[in-house]
């Protein structure tokens, strides 16, 4: 399994050129594609009746979950393939979908509180979608802390896969609160709502109208948000992180023959 | 040649039982604890009768949980310190045997100071708590409780934070094993409706079971080396 060690250097993608050169060609389409969704959300989408501009957040906190939603399930991926396979590289992913995963969380977490302030008159209140979304936020932050606490680093890559897999159940459960829980006011907009429909009338239900080009700025921009974005940041974190150890590793051989 | 599964857990779990019984390191210190908690709750919230009715099954599982995370870390502290995991580990018996001995030994402490706090909150918040259906919801939320605690707490007392680290951990985790069971004792309290908390009860059991299985599997990844 752990073939190599210590003794060979750490390889990273600058070694090689096609593959810096396709993430390179990709973060140019993931830009433009953002900048592209971006304005049609912005100008080509019609104005919500009801809600008026603010509404346009939505085409950046709905794809903006999706996105996060991705990356912690790539720490998923990451923990049981390196608890499996025991090389690194997919412990590196996991921190990679933990730091991608929470940026993109709190995107999602300023776009909807900014978004609350003029529709629900509070920038913050203790619904359950928002509650466990942040206390989602507080998971992953402690994955962190968990990491750092441990010096060893077999043990802290072994530690950092477990408590990846088992803190994904805070993202279902945010993912699922609002089908489950009856009191909140967070809107559904995808998917089954499985609270009777009496209860629609209190929800704040979000009439999506196709053809003010409102469908193809959520779907294009959900789209781009987890088809591109995390994927191409989670490869330069990874990239990083290769970059970072092999640095180390040259600094050490540097010591070891001055 | 191995211990067999359940004979490993049975002396696991006596030998846990013994040491608390002739040290009463653990529920000596949970129970006291949750009685402070109890009374801080209600005098901070300077609960009226109204309002009690509202807060009494939060008071109840925020004391539990609390009073869980104590025991749990003194009780794996106690292991490591005096090299009993160690010694545990390196016996002839399977790690699963291993985690399923502690977890029944937490989960019986966590217990007993759960069904002691149910009296002792009926005479404080002057609320029946004596109902079966509650017990069910206790005893279900106990065992998800330290499913995941034990698993966490291996973790956590190996790191360099140790103690402080576990709630931190384990909070976010646990949470929707709290709400649900918060959602479910609440309605019982009240004499709701079966309808309106036994979908809460089988949420309960489906995250108990879901988390039985993966911390199970994953305790083998923590104890290693």
């Amino acid at each position: 399994m752990s073939t190599g060690m210590m003794t060979a250097l750490p390889k990273t993608t600058t070694e090689r050129k096609s593959g810096v050169r396709f993430l390179a060609v990709l973060t140019v389409i993931t830009v433009v594609a953002v900048a592209a969704g971006t304005y049609i959300g912005l100008f080509y989408a019609g104005r919500d009746i009801e809600q008026g501009d603010v509404q346009r957040l939505f085409y950046l906190h709905v794809p903006s979950f999706s996105g996060a939603f991705i990356a912690f399930a790539a720490t998923v991926v990451g923990g049981i393939a390196y608890l499996r396979t025991r090389n690194p590289k997919w412990d590196t992913l996991g921190l990679a979908g933990v730091e991608i995963g929470l940026a993109l969380a709190l995107i999602n977490l300023v776009t909807g509180s900014v978004w609350a302030r003029p529709i629900w008159n509070t920038w913050w209140n203790w619904d359950p979608r928002l509650t466990s979304d942040a206390i989602m936020i507080l998971t992953y932050a402690a994955y962190l802390m968990l990491r750092s606490g441990i010096e060893n680093p077999e043990q802290r890559r072994r530690f950092a896969s477990v408590y990846g897999i088992l803190a994904f159940t805070t993202v279902l459960v945010t993912f699922l609160i609002i089908r489950i829980r009856p009191d909140t006011i967070h809107p559904v907009v995808f998917g089954p709502v499985l609270t009777d429909a009496s209860m629609m009338a209190t929800q704040g239900d979000f009439e999506l109208d196709a053809t003010a080009g409102v469908g193809l700025a959520v779907g294009l921009n959900t789209a781009i948000w987890s088809m591109l974005v995390p994927w191409v940041l989670m490869w330069h974190r990874i990239r990083l992180e290769n970059i970072a150890s092999r640095v180390n590793a040259l600094r050490l051989k540097l010591m070891e023959e001055t | 040649m191995r211990t067999p599964f359940f004979a490993a857990v049975v002396a696991i779990v006596q030998k846990d039982l013994r040491a608390e019984l002739r040290g009463r390191d653990l529920v000596g210190a949970m129970g006291i604890f949750a009685l402070l908690s109890v009374l801080i709750f209600s005098f901070a919230l300077e609960l009226d009768r109204v309002a009690r009715v509202e807060a009494v099954s939060g008071v109840l599982w925020v004391t539990v949980v609390f009073a869980s995370i104590l025991g749990l870390n003194r009780s794996l502290a106690l292991e490591r310190d005096q090299g009993n995991l160690d010694a545990l580990l390196l016996a002839p018996v399977r790690r699963g045997a291993v985690y399923v001995g502690k977890l029944v030994g937490n989960f019986l402490f966590t217990l007993v100071i759960a069904l002691l706090l149910l009296p002792i909150m009926t005479v404080l918040y002057g609320i029946t708590l004596f109902i079966p259906a509650l017990l069910l919801t206790v005893l279900l939320g106990v065992v998800g409780f330290t499913t995941v605690g034990t698993l966490l707490a291996t973790m956590t007392i190996q790191t360099r934070a140790r103690e402080a680290l576990l709630p931190i951990v384990m909070m976010p985790v646990a949470l929707p094993l709290l709400l649900t069971a918060v959602r479910a004792s609440t309605g019982i309290m009240n004499a709701a409706a079966q309808t309106t908390w036994l979908p809460w009860l089988g949420i309960l059991v489906a995250l108990d079971v879901i988390f039985l299985t993966m911390c199970f599997l994953l305790f083998d990844y923590v104890v290693e080396e």
